[in-house]
């Protein structure tokens, strides 16, 4: 008895626990909904698909950590994909290595301007980011001279991201894996979630924050630099609307994950898990016969499901850990 | 002290440019009236108003309506807003009725929102049309229809009838659940089906929505595909979502082929006879003479040689089908409609010509 009560602690106590529950809980009923959605292909495909919400909430979660947001994040993506696709379309250049290159260090450009304005200028984050929301976005369109970069034009580059190449899984594999160790056993690491626990006591203590901060907005605008370049890629075509509206999904993959949007608490593990939530869902909606209209509906009950039972370990876990002290 | 003679002269520059900007505009309005008042035809000014920025087949549709107004002597005003819902449109037409445009040719994002923001034109004395995609019959003089709705209806479904070679299942793939164009569309291609019994053997299993986002097209494509192992064919009546369904059919290699309504430009890639392509043809109209015939009706309208009623001809220079006229609206007869023609095979033989077009 007193096993399981601890098991069921164990559970209840860890917010990555409680997150792999409810991903298994929503793989048993889509499975059971859609018996081929486990297939080795389905899952490739959840992954390839939403290789993008992937691989930019790991730049969010650094993001969010120093307490911080960034809405800029699928503008920037427009942006550098745009210019991607047209590099190609003009011919100027067809090598994929040089062109992911280039994507990731515009990315890595307008993600610095945006820490700089918000660690040297103390603008909002949510208001910078929002302007460069509009500046990125609208970049975007004037470089597109009402063009697009299609199929015939991204030939070769678009091998890279094809259905059944393992580019895009390697790229997010190696992404996660340096996450996961800088985030846990660096100096920069545990700075980004000292500053975003409390920022004064990180100065006092000797870490430069607004390096930090800045530091963190660039590694969100890198990513999403890559990742405009993987689009381009992984849908052959690079329009300056691509994924717009898109960066919610990826706050929605942090949140989910344990995130705190009030910073210093958060996860790479769980952040991975919440991405992987959202990719599943956006994945099963259509597989499970959800009529296309309601798809948004169910979606957004999910992500809030989620979230309040993760508030709710959250709430189990302070307790617990309260609890321990008094004893 | 630097700081404030800096912000000074900043105010001072933007007062400056203020002023410059006001006295541009009232120069340029006073122009228009001057002209007005003598009545002289080639000075009248003629607006479009396309669905959104930064959509190649937008801009080659407007590029087409500028080309006939300039050629006639006409000033063009081109209008796309930033983004493709009905309320960036209604700021749009509102500066324009402010201007004091003579005409405005309008592709409707939102049938109804627009309405109100069209009579506020028609009150202001501005000839007000439609083209691509149309408002509220009551608020417009006429439609110039890129293809019948029948016609669309009927291409379509041969083509599924043909490439599904005569029987089996096969599914659409449209843009959002509430877009006109395609829902009109899908509902003819299905009374086409249901009127014959030659198309009795072919079963329509789901019509799904991608949004015209490639990652929820290329999402949807792939849950059609898992979901009706028995699928022949998939059609989809819209740019984006056919690009993205092709994509996904030829990466995969599937044996499920494709046809639709698509861009040469954006489909080169995936059109072909051969299985290593996925699409073996689609249609489309030409939106270059789209834009032109929306050109001639919005000079047709302003000069009175038409007024939109039904049986009105006008003359529509070098174009194909000229003279064109005004046909009843299928199901309200009391309103017009101009139908550019029948829509246009794209097959392995002329994607290459057209691709370089558009």
């Amino acid at each position: 008895m007193k096993n399981k009560n601890s098991l069921l602690k164990k559970i209840t106590g860890s917010r990555e626990a409680s997150l792999v529950i409810v991903l298994v809980v929503l793989l048993v009923v889509i499975s059971i909904m859609s018996p081929s959605f486990l297939s080795p292909t389905n899952i490739g495909q959840i992954f390839r698909n939403n290789a993008l919400t992937l691989l930019m909430a790991l730049g969010m979660l650094c993001v969010m950590l120093t307490s911080g947001i960034d809405i800029s994040i699928t503008s920037t993506l427009a942006f550098t994909g745009m210019t991607i696709g047209l590099l190609q379309k003009y011919d100027v250049i067809h090598n994929t290595l040089l062109l992911f290159v280039i994507g990731t260090l515009i990315g890595l450009i307008c993600g610095t301007i945006n820490g700089l304005i918000i660690a040297k200028g103390k603008v909002a984050p949510i208001i910078c980011t929002m302007g460069f929301m509009y500046v990125w976005r609208g970049m975007a369109y004037v470089i597109s001279n009402n063009n697009w970069a299609s199929g015939a034009d991204v030939a070769g580059f678009s091998d890279f991201g094809k259905d059944g190449s393992v580019g895009p899984y390697i790229i997010l594999t190696v992404a996660y894996i340096v996450f996961f160790i800088v985030m846990k056993w660096t100096k920069f690491g545990r700075s980004i979630y000292a500053v975003g626990s409390n920022a004064e006591a990180a100065r006092i203590s000797g870490i430069n924050v607004d390096r930090t901060i800045i530091s963190a907005y660039s590694i969100m605008g890198m990513l999403a630099g890559l990742a405009g370049v993987l689009s381009v890629s992984i849908y052959a075509s690079a329009q300056p609307n691509m994924q717009y509206g898109k960066e919610m999904d990826v706050i929605a993959a942090c949140v989910i994950g344990g995130v705190s949007m009030s910073g210093g608490r958060g996860s790479v593990v769980g952040t991975f898990l919440g991405a992987v939530i959202i990719a599943v869902i956006a994945k099963a909606l259509p597989l499970v016969g959800i009529d296309a209209i309601a798809q948004n509906l169910v979606k957004g009950a999910i992500i809030l499901f989620v979230v309040v039972l993760n508030v709710i370990t959250q709430r189990t876990m302070d307790k617990q850990a309260l609890m321990r002290r008094e004893m | 002290m630097k700081k404030k003679l800096f912000s000074a002269l900043l105010c001072a520059t933007m007062v400056v440019g203020l002023l410059a900007g006001c006295g541009g505009g009232s120069s340029s309005s006073q122009g228009g009236d001057a002209s007005a008042a003598g009545g002289d035809s080639s000075a009248h000014t003629y607006a479009i108003v396309t669905k959104s920025a930064g959509n190649p087949y937008n801009e080659r549709e407007a590029a087409g309506f500028k080309e006939v107004i300039e050629a006639s002597g006409g000033n063009c005003v081109v209008q796309n807003p930033e983004s493709a819902t009905a309320d960036a449109q209604i700021s749009v037409i509102q500066s324009l009725i402010s201007q004091g445009v003579d005409s405005i040719a309008i592709a409707a994002n939102d049938s109804n929102a627009l309405a109100s923001v069209c009579q506020e034109a028609l009150d202001a004395g501005i000839k007000v049309l439609t083209l691509d995609s149309d408002v509220n019959t009551a608020v417009r003089a006429s439609f110039c229809n890129q293809a019948g709705v029948q016609e669309v209806g009927q291409a379509l479904i041969d083509a599924v009838y043909d490439i599904c070679g005569g029987e089996g299942q096969y599914a659409i793939l449209s843009a959002t659940s509430q877009a006109t164009n395609q829902n009109a569309w899908i509902d003819a291609m299905k009374s086409v089906q249901e009127s014959d019994e030659k198309y009795s053997k072919l079963e329509l299993v789901e019509v799904a929505y991608g949004d015209d986002e490639p990652q929820k097209s290329t999402d949807q494509t792939q849950a059609l595909l898992t979901n009706y192992p028995e699928l022949k064919c998939i059609c989809a009546p819209t740019t984006v979502g056919i690009a993205a369904a092709a994509k996904v059919l030829q990466d995969q290699k599937s044996s499920v082929k494709l046809t639709g309504l698509g861009l040469p430009s954006e489909m080169k890639e995936y059109i072909g006879a051969d299985d290593a392509h996925s699409c073996p043809y689609m249609f489309l109209w030409n939106p270059i003479d789209l834009g032109k015939l929306a050109a001639y009706a919005s000079i047709a309208l302003v000069d009175g040689t038409i007024t939109g009623a039904v049986g009105d001809t006008f003359e529509a220079g070098d174009m194909e089908n000229s003279p064109y006229t005004l046909s009843a609206v299928a199901g309200d007869e009391s309103a017009s409609e101009i139908i550019l023609g029948p829509p246009f095979k794209f097959d392995p033989d002329n994607i290459e010509e057209w691709a370089a077009v558009y």
